[in-house]
């Protein structure tokens, strides 16, 4: 077997071997990679800087793939030299291996511009996962934070930082943002959607040096002027690793340079990715890589004939709520190229098509890109366009999907990021029977990227899968046949005030266990206080207040906000007990005292001499907020998570919401109280909180994501009624917080929340105030019941011996 | 066979059930609007309180585990094909009271037994 050597771990080379595995297996591949890590998602690291991504969730390849594809991999080994005689590499381990074919896959790194300082303590790049994990611990509320540089990476970094807390501005040399990939137009639509995130941008600013003493201090522009700064990240671009081409005598300009069949000049050694150079052209982006491993698989493997013909560049930019794409040659200002333009500057839209011949050259979308995979098509294609210019920027009547899949040849790549095909996924569903987007993803690791492509998988399946059905199209039950949406829109333009109204007009007219408590909550939620509540559509426990037993009776949760009780509360709920014979009385998991097997007609008397309200432990609403000490006694602490946690019970107890909502707060990361496993959490730390959204420690246990990091407890108590309003509003229910986000993504959620402009945050947490202000404590209806049977026992008129 | 006063037609609100003990009948009346209809206030599942099920058209749903019984017939209709079923009392309302006819204990039951897995 030959031996086949890859240097560099990256997207690219693993990327490649996957290509070569496919061949027949001919190999002994050895890998050598300088990070320690397994092969992961590079362009996904802006994720994880915000957020939306753990550090495990953008592997792509775990240690048993390489395990079972018979791979050896060395980790933490830098190749030093390489000897194209001996044909041998040798490591910074003082290794030397011998090899038959040589693959190059060494990457890039990030280009430093010339100026001082740039070693000081606190300025990073933002190229790896080393450097996205001193990022994160760095990056909080408070710091002021530098990025050097408005292309691409320099944005997401920016973003990231942001939504870490730092206080954030883009300083950028060129006269607009991104001006590899946008036009001067384009620039500017993009740098006020940016500045509207609260990143703040300086633009035709050259940094001449990096101030401070050992730590970064601040930075110092040419024309003299400076900036306070805690934290720099240098994001200007890249630099092909080209050194050990040098050492093996390659022919080197920018990159390595490789032929059509990824060949450099050594016939036994090859070279992908980005630090290879074809055709003049070093490409910085994912789809080559993998354009450039297929090739480059089928000449290494002795099925030499593929030739790689160059990539069109295709940018996307991942920051939530700033969509931007831009694709090949959009300079109009040559010779033979046209421009059609469409501009909204209240929407934010910008569009600009670049034709040359009748064909597309370049597309620059800002603030819409649902086109952009019609226009990649055009691009990739060389479509003449000379038929349809009408309808360039506006598709006639093209099918809702945005795309119609049926046209996509089966060669196209719909997954950019995994280098995923229209034919492979179609065959997946086919091979594998697959049914729903999850499968999909897991098979074919389509749509596990960037996301962009979700909307072009999921109208594979439908077209492949007739059984295929989206989530949201599911009917809330027979009973009432539309979608939990169509209901909630339905009560508020309806004016519908009672459950049975929707029932009679909408539905068959007297419902169900399931559509009734959901109308019933919708109701509620929507008409809060001004509309007809009814009781007989609300299940037994949201009648009688109290969480119905195996055996009929019923068990009592009085309310202990934040988990802390007196010695007086105590005496009560113990005279309590031993008066009305409570068979048990037990601390349950949520920081509270629960008294089990009460009778339905004891509960009013009950509530009455426990004198405390009601802890919603029997309903879809708010149950607890759990604390740990936090600073009040515990010697680590470092926010007062008790007053924190009392706080944020006080604001939302008594609503109903969509299922039940349990809340923590812990003074530290140390998590005392699980804040990280509930539906809603806030996480204090040195000088901030954390707030967290969608965590479940029940059927399932699923960490809670970061929602925004905010320095006072008032931010973030602001942050979480956010949430929590917006969850109410929005959610199906039944459905819990995790399966919420998940179904929403958090990026969205954010949007529309934290995110969200000031006026439509102020609508949020109006809604919420209106709503809390007509809540009650559901106890106090031991003094006015709703009718007089609510809790008594009904005794007959008259006895009788039987 | 005796028709007995049980309580005000006020006093079970509409769509919702009430539950009264007579004798050693223990009874579940539901009020669905046009008509009132009783029937024995245990689940044949796990005996679980049956006038503190959620009405469905002419069914109560168990608040214990969903079982979904007809207040008409007494048959159990949820889960399918189970044959069982719950005692039924027969009705009526005269001058704003609720009545319910009780016949003597173990030969109703059992009569009531044969009717549901003939």
């Amino acid at each position: 077997m030959e031996k086949l050597i890859v240097i560099g771990n990256g997207m690219a080379g693993v990327a490649c071997v996957e290509q070569i595995l496919k061949h027949s297996p001919r190999f002994d591949i050895t890998i050598f990679g300088e990070e320690t890590h397994v092969n992961y998602n590079r362009i996904l690291l802006s994720s994880v800087l915000a957020g939306e991504k753990e550090m495990d969730d953008i592997t792509i390849n775990g240690l048993d793939w390489y395990q079972s594809n018979n791979i050896s991999l060395r980790l933490g080994v830098r190749i030093t030299g390489i000897d194209p005689v001996a044909k041998t590499v040798t490591g910074d381990d003082g290794s030397t291996i011998h090899y038959d074919k040589l693959l190059i896959a060494a990457g890039s790194t990030p280009l430093i511009p010339p100026m001082e300082g740039t070693t000081k303590q606190g300025v990073y790049c933002f190229r790896n996962l080393d450097d996205t994990r001193a990022l994160l611990e760095r990056a909080r509320p408070g710091v002021k934070a530098v990025v050097i540089g408005g292309g691409l990476l320099g944005l997401e970094a920016a973003r990231g930082l942001q939504v870490q807390g730092a206080d954030v501005t883009v300083v950028h040399l060129m006269d607009r943002l991104m001006e590899r990939q946008l036009d001067y137009t384009g620039g500017l639509f993009l740098k006020r959607k940016i500045e509207e995130l609260g990143v703040k941008v300086l633009l035709e600013k050259s940094t001449s040096e990096i101030l401070g003493n050992g730590h970064v201090e601040g930075l110092r522009f040419e024309d003299g002027e400076t900036i306070e700064a805690g934290l720099v990240v240098i994001a200007a671009g890249i630099r092909p690793n080209v050194e050990l081409g040098r050492k093996a005598s390659l022919t080197v300009n920018r990159g390595i340079v490789v032929n059509n069949y990824m060949e450099t000049s050594d016939p036994d050694i090859f070279a992908v990715g980005e630090c290879v150079e074809h055709n003049c052209v070093c490409y910085g982006l994912v789809a080559p890589l993998y354009e450039q491993g297929k090739v480059l698989a089928a000449t290494i493997t002795g099925n030499r004939g593929p030739v790689y013909k160059g990539s069109i560049s295709a940018a996307k930019l991942k920051i939530m709520g700033v969509d931007v794409f831009s694709a090949g040659f959009t300079d109009d200002t040559v010779a033979g190229v046209e421009a059609v333009r469409y501009e909204d500057p209240s929407l934010g839209v910008y569009k600009k098509l670049t034709l040359k011949d009748g064909c597309l050259a370049g597309v620059i979308l800002v603030g819409d890109v649902a086109d952009s995979h019609r226009y990649t098509e055009w691009l990739k294609d060389g479509t003449d366009l000379s038929a349809q210019r009408r309808n360039l920027l506006f598709p006639g009547s093209a099918p809702d999907t945005g795309c119609d899949v049926a046209s996509i040849p089966d060669s196209e790549t719909v997954c950019g990021c995994m280098g995923v095909t229209k034919g492979d996924i179609i065959s997946a569903i086919h091979e594998k029977g697959l049914q729903t987007l999850a499968q999909v993803k897991e098979a074919t690791r389509a749509s596990s990227g960037c996301g962009s492509c979700t909307e072009l998988c999921k109208g594979l399946l439908k077209a492949v899968v007739p059984e295929f059905e989206e989530d949201q199209k599911k009917v809330l039950c027979a009973c009432v046949p539309f979608t939990q949406e169509n209901l909630r829109e339905m009560v508020r333009t309806q004016h519908l005030k009672s459950v049975q109204e929707v029932l009679d007009i909408y539905g068959n007219g007297h419902g169900c266990e399931i559509c009734k408590p959901a109308l019933s909550y919708m109701v509620d939620m929507t008409w809060c206080g001004d509309h007809e509540e009814d009781r007989s559509a609300r299940f037994i426990n949201d009648r009688v207040h109290a969480n119905i037993q195996r055996d009929g009776t019923f068990s009592v949760v009085p309310r202990m906000r934040g988990g802390v009780t007196s010695p007086a509360e105590l005496r009560r709920i113990a005279d309590v007990s031993e008066k009305y014979n409570v068979p048990m009385v037990k601390v349950t998991g949520s920081q509270r005292l629960d008294l089990l097997g009460v009778r339905k007609e004891d509960l009013p008397a009950i509530w009455a001499e426990l004198g405390m309200p009601s802890g919603q432990a029997y309903t879809k609403g708010v149950r607890m907020v759990k604390t740990c000490v936090g600073t009040t006694f515990c010697r680590f602490g470092t926010q007062d998570s008790i007053s924190a946690g009392i706080e944020l019970e006080r604001r939302l107890e008594n609503l109903f919401t969509p299922h039940k909502t349990k809340m923590g707060v812990v003074g530290c990361p140390r998590n005392c109280a699980e804040a990280t496993v509930k539906d809603i959490g806030m996480v204090g730390q040195e000088g901030s909180w954390q707030v967290v959204v969608g965590g479940a420690a029940g059927k399932s246990v699923r960490k809670a994501d970061l929602l925004i990091t905010v320095e006072s407890t008032e931010e973030a108590l602001t942050a979480a009624q956010l949430f929590f309003q917006y969850y109410r509003e929005h959610a199906n229910y039944l459905e819990r917080t995790y399966d919420f986000v998940e179904r929403l993504g958090m990026e969205k959620v954010r949007k529309e929340t934290v995110y969200a402009p000031p006026a439509v945050r102020e609508a949020l947490l109006d809604r919420l105030a209106k709503a809390k202000a007509l809540s009650r404590d559901a106890w106090l209806e031991r003094e006015a019941p709703v009718n007089p049977t609510q809790f008594v026992q009904i005794q007959p008129m008259e006895t009788i011996a039987l | 066979m005796k028709w007995i006063k049980i309580t005000e037609t006020s006093n079970i609100p509409k769509r919702e059930g009430r539950s009264v003990k007579v004798g050693s009948h223990e009874i579940a009346i539901f009020n669905l609007g046009d008509r009132f209809l009783a029937i024995q206030n245990s689940c044949p599942h796990g005996g679980g309180p049956l006038a503190d099920g959620i009405v469905s058209g002419n069914s109560v749903v168990c608040p214990l585990h969903g079982w979904k019984t007809c207040l008409e017939s007494g048959e159990v209709q949820r889960p399918k094909d189970l044959q069982s079923c719950v005692r039924r009392y027969p009705v009526k309302v005269e001058e704003g009271v609720v009545l319910v006819q009780i016949e003597a204990t173990a030969k109703g039951r059992e009569t009531q037994e044969r009717m549901c897995t003939a």
